[in-house]
């Protein structure tokens, strides 16, 4: 996830019995929704616990979303945003937040663009009418200089968060290797320099019209409001911003990794360290809570499949962690590790490729998956304390699920996963061909990985 | 307007305030060609900070909060890193340590067993203070909580144990040379404060004290400050006082000790004219830059004014130093600056990273942006807004169980009443643009301050040679010469 900047700025609940409850809990957070004619779905949670209101808009639109050439436009886009529009010209966005007592940002992925506000609750109509200026009146106060300014910003951000930073490059890397060239998830949300440089006051103008219309985006409105004075604003601020082109967004192509792929860098690190990814699912699909809680089993505690082995036993490595990065089209599981002064990768990949055999052979225990499943439960309690977090889980529901208040059923898919389940996916998808990258320091080859032997 | 902020000392949860939307905004479309006018900021209503002592001298604060069933707990010893001595580090390593083995559960069960319960379990230390803290469901407290009884009181420090965490901060402190801002950082702690200041070192010690580690260091070091004299035990969320109370005393009632000796005083922190100090990263993408110096203590009388004048400085978005080096000239993702508060003046510091062939240029932005919050007034628009920044955004920093621990764990740690937000936005809002360049004048010295790059030196020295700020110098990430 990229954001703009550096800045940063009650349920209704019931909760049965920890540890292993039979079923999930029934966590509820109430909604109202309302669709205006102009097609913005508008989504209303109540939650007086704090005078609070936040303000989350998500636009249906990502870096998956680029044309080629035009790399880390959607993320230059979001910046722009920030830029003034017709009747808040820059910079009276910040200034006029600030003066209120709120923060903002914005940040996208693949996915999904998303801009947020967040303050004292009176201060609910100035969040609606700039982020509704935004949306019908971007484009008169438009001009070449802004996305000049805007485009150094970003690529400072490049900078900032992967060229200068140790093991930078392993994102994009991946993305390469995994995914063919026509994948959506091929390129890095931040882009390529040659492509920023690339984009033009005329990309923006098209992008912004297509994307960028009422029917492309979704706004919670969460905290100490009412939902009927909310319907009323928000009909009257984006009521008459007219509706956009509809938007056909097409399915990434399928694919399978035919064989399994290697690769070195060199990088001004001190350690050497390991990647292997996998293609595997997205989200929604049926064996991402599986594949999830495999990943926890991995590397998720001190006592982990891997931690315990490699960080405490053999103490080959200095850490080691294992995902599931289930998005809205496609997915991969990774597995990161890096190794300890004078190891080298090929030792990690003994100890990594044994456990990965293991768990495929006899899968894990009952106690295991038991720990995985009240672990997510505990990070849905967190999620449900703050207002900001409840609202963007409300966004994403609604755009994966078609449905805002997921959350008992969310947690439903993590409660149903069953040992057996876990070393299925293990042997399904960990099973398949992986890319193998190793991230070395500079000279230092000799310490990188082989291709290992399948588990 | 912001009258309206005020703590209620009798409330018992986080109120509702009434929703401020209103009438007005059911018409049909609302004319966008204006900013709307706000109502009142909603009323913050605070919970009370209820307060008792255990048996054994051990403080208790307890602020309930009932909307969702999570509890925190927060067990924090005068223990930090100022009490390290001759071996830096040992503070937070013997942290690091309490849940590596307790009682008779060894770093695996300790863990599994806290996730298990669905329950945090973390450890640290800080300058001042040791820390072990819990979040749980309130349905699994007990269990939880005599995990964490055995994590504080019967940590068993293996030597095996003991090596292993050793080791791994080594590599750890090997990888510091891997990151820039960490680089940035540790040199100019090291330039600001002085050997044997507490603050001239990392909390997480260097590579020759952490060799030197052994279980016998940690084990004397946890017994001399872990001791229930002084020490504080913050409970927020779903229980009453009643309810904390009595886990409490169950769990640390008979925890027994003698309170360790006070810190020794640190040696004063001198200032000298203003000298440039180079860090090399050859190859580097950009050049991270952080200017600065030694700041104020907490307990600061000027402290409202000068968290004013650090807004428009840097402290927030549309402040001077992110408006001129990002949004204006383009040259890093953003600037900022910041004062760090401990009860001994922490340092000031203005940073940010920037293109390698723009830090010259940076630097003289810095520079002038310094200046000029001491030479000439701010505008009473830009004074209002910061203002209206802190004071309103106050409400936000008390959502959540763990926040409101933190906000009590620095009230204490600072020596502050428990009812002082009470009278933090009329402080706020009581600074007028006079104050924000008296204390501009008093605690920004551009000609006395340590200004630290990191990046490619060969690249960036002729460049910031040519702008005299003062004697340039190559150092390594400790702050120390290097000869050329």
């Amino acid at each position: 996830m990229f954001t703009r900047r550096l800045f940063q700025a009650a349920a209704l609940l019931a909760v049965t019995a920890l540890p292993a409850p039979a079923q999930a809990p029934a966590i509820h957070v109430p909604y109202v929704m309302d669709t205006l004619p102009n097609g913005l779905t508008l989504i209303i949670h109540e939650d007086h616990s704090a005078p609070l209101v936040t303000v989350d808009t998500w636009y249906h639109v990502g870096s998956g979303d680029e044309k080629p050439g035009r790399t880390g436009f959607a993320h230059l886009f979001e910046h722009l945003m920030f830029m003034g529009s017709e009747h808040a010209q820059y910079p009276a966005f910040d200034r006029l937040l600030e003066a209120a007592g709120a923060d903002n940002n914005g940040s996208t992925t693949e996915d999904r663009t998303n801009y947020y506000e967040a303050g004292p609750s009176n201060a609910l109509p100035l969040m609606l009418w700039l982020d509704a200026d935004r949306m019908g009146y971007l484009l008169p106060t438009m001009d070449a200089a802004k996305v000049d300014l805007q485009r150094d910003v970003v690529k400072n951000e490049r900078r900032q968060s992967y060229d200068n930073q140790p093991y930078g490059l392993a994102g994009e890397t991946i993305g390469h290797m995994l995914y063919p060239p026509d994948h959506p998830y091929y390129w890095p949300v931040i882009g390529s320099m040659a492509d920023l440089s690339a984009a033009s006051l005329d990309d923006v103008k098209a992008f912004f019209r297509k994307f960028y219309a009422p029917n492309n985006a979704t706004i919670v409105v969460a905290g100490n409001v009412r939902a009927d004075s909310v319907k009323a604003l928000v009909r009257g601020y984006f009521g008459s911003i007219p509706r956009g082109p509809a938007i056909t967004r097409s399915d990434p192509p399928a694919f399978s990794l035919p064989r399994d792929t290697m690769a070195v860098l060199e990088d001004r690190v001190q350690l050497p360290r390991l990647y292997y990814a996998w293609h595997s699912v997205k989200g929604t699909a049926d064996d991402d809570p599986a594949l999830s809680a495999l990943a926890y089993i991995l590397a998720g505690t001190k006592n982990a499949r891997l931690t315990r082995p490699l960080v405490y036993t053999t103490q080959l490595a200095t850490s080691v962690r294992a995902f599931q990065d289930g998005s809205r089209l496609d997915g991969m599981f990774e597995i990161v590790a890096t190794a300890r002064p004078g190891k080298s990768l090929p030792e990690l990949q003994t100890v990594i490729d044994r456990e990965l055999a293991r768990i495929a052979t006899d899968g894990p225990s009952r106690r295991e998956v038991d720990q995985a499943y009240n672990s997510i439960e505990s990070d849905f309690l967190g999620t449900l304390e703050r207002v900001m977090r409840k609202a963007d889980r409300l966004n994403a529901y609604y755009y994966e699920w078609g449905q805002p208040d997921f959350f008992a059923q969310d947690l439903a898919r993590a409660r149903a996963v069953t040992p057996a389940d876990i070393q299925r996916v293990a042997r399904r998808y960990l099973g398949g061909h992986r890319v193998v990258l190793s991230i070395v320091p500079q000279g230092k080859t000799e310490l990188a990985a082989t291709l290992g032997v399948q588990p | 307007m912001r009258s309206g902020w005020k703590l209620l000392a009798g409330a018992a949860v986080l109120c509702a305030a009434p929703p401020l939307v209103h009438a007005a905004a059911a018409q049909a479309t609302i004319d966008m060609s204006q900013a709307p006018v706000l109502g009142p900021p909603p009323a913050l209503h605070l919970p009370p900070v209820q307060t008792t002592t255990l048996s054994n001298g051990l403080k208790l604060y307890v602020v309930e909060m009932h909307e969702v069933p999570v509890v925190q707990f927060v067990l924090s010893v005068p223990g930090g890193g100022r009490r390290d001595d001759s071996t830096l580090g040992l503070a937070s390593f013997t942290a690091n340590m309490l849940d590596e083995g307790a009682d008779t559960l060894d770093a695996f069960g300790i863990s599994s067993q806290a996730e298990y319960l669905g329950a945090t379990l973390g450890t640290g230390a800080d300058w001042d203070d040791m820390v072990v803290s819990l979040k749980v469901p309130r349905r699994n407290l007990k269990p939880a909580l005599d995990l964490m009884g055995d994590v504080a009181l019967r940590p068993t420090f293996k030597a095996t144990e003991v090596a292993r965490q050793r080791d791994l901060r080594l590599a750890a402190i090997l990888q510091q040379r891997d990151q820039p801002g960490t680089m940035a950082s540790l040199a100019f702690n090291a330039l600001v404060f002085p050997a044997g200041h507490p603050y001239h070192n990392s909390l997480g010690g260097d590579s020759a004290s952490t060799a030197g580690l052994d279980s016998a260091m940690v084990r004397a070091f946890y017994r001399r400050v872990f001791v229930p004299r002084g020490a504080t035990l913050v409970v927020t969320g779903d229980l009453t006082l009643a309810e904390a109370r009595r886990a409490a005393e169950a769990e640390f009632g008979a925890w027994t000790g003698t309170a360790p000796a006070p810190v020794a005083a640190a040696p004063a922190v001198p200032t000298a004219p203003t000298a440039v100090y180079l860090v090399d990263k050859p190859g580097a993408a950009q050049s991270v830059i952080s200017i600065g110096g030694p700041g104020v203590e907490r307990s600061n009388p000027d402290y409202a004014a000068i968290q004013v004048m650090n807004t428009i400085l840097g402290g927030s978005f549309s402040s001077r130093l992110n408006q001129n080096l990002r949004e204006t000239k383009g040259y890093s993702y953003g600037a900022g600056s910041g004062f760090s508060y401990r009860p001994l003046p922490g340092p000031f510091s203005a940073s940010a990273a920037v293109r390698t062939d723009v830090t010259d240029s940076s630097l003289i932005e810095f520079f002038k942006e310094l200046r000029g919050l001491r030479d000439s007034a701010v505008t009473p628009v830009e004074l209002q807004r910061a203002k209206s920044y802190l004071a309103l955004g106050l409400a936000g920093d008390f959502e959540t169980t763990s926040q409101m621990a933190g906000q009590i764990e620095q009230l204490v740690t600072f020596g502050l009443p428990l009812d002082y937000y009470n009278g933090y936005v009329p402080k706020i809002m009581a600074v007028t643009v006079a104050d924000v360049q008296r204390v501009a004048r008093t605690y920004l010295r551009p000609d006395r301050v340590r200004v630290v790059v990191v990046g490619d030196v060969a690249k960036i020295r002729p460049g910031i040679e040519a702008l005299h700020l003062g004697p340039v110098s190559v150092r390594d990430l400790y702050g120390n010469e290097v000869t050329r």
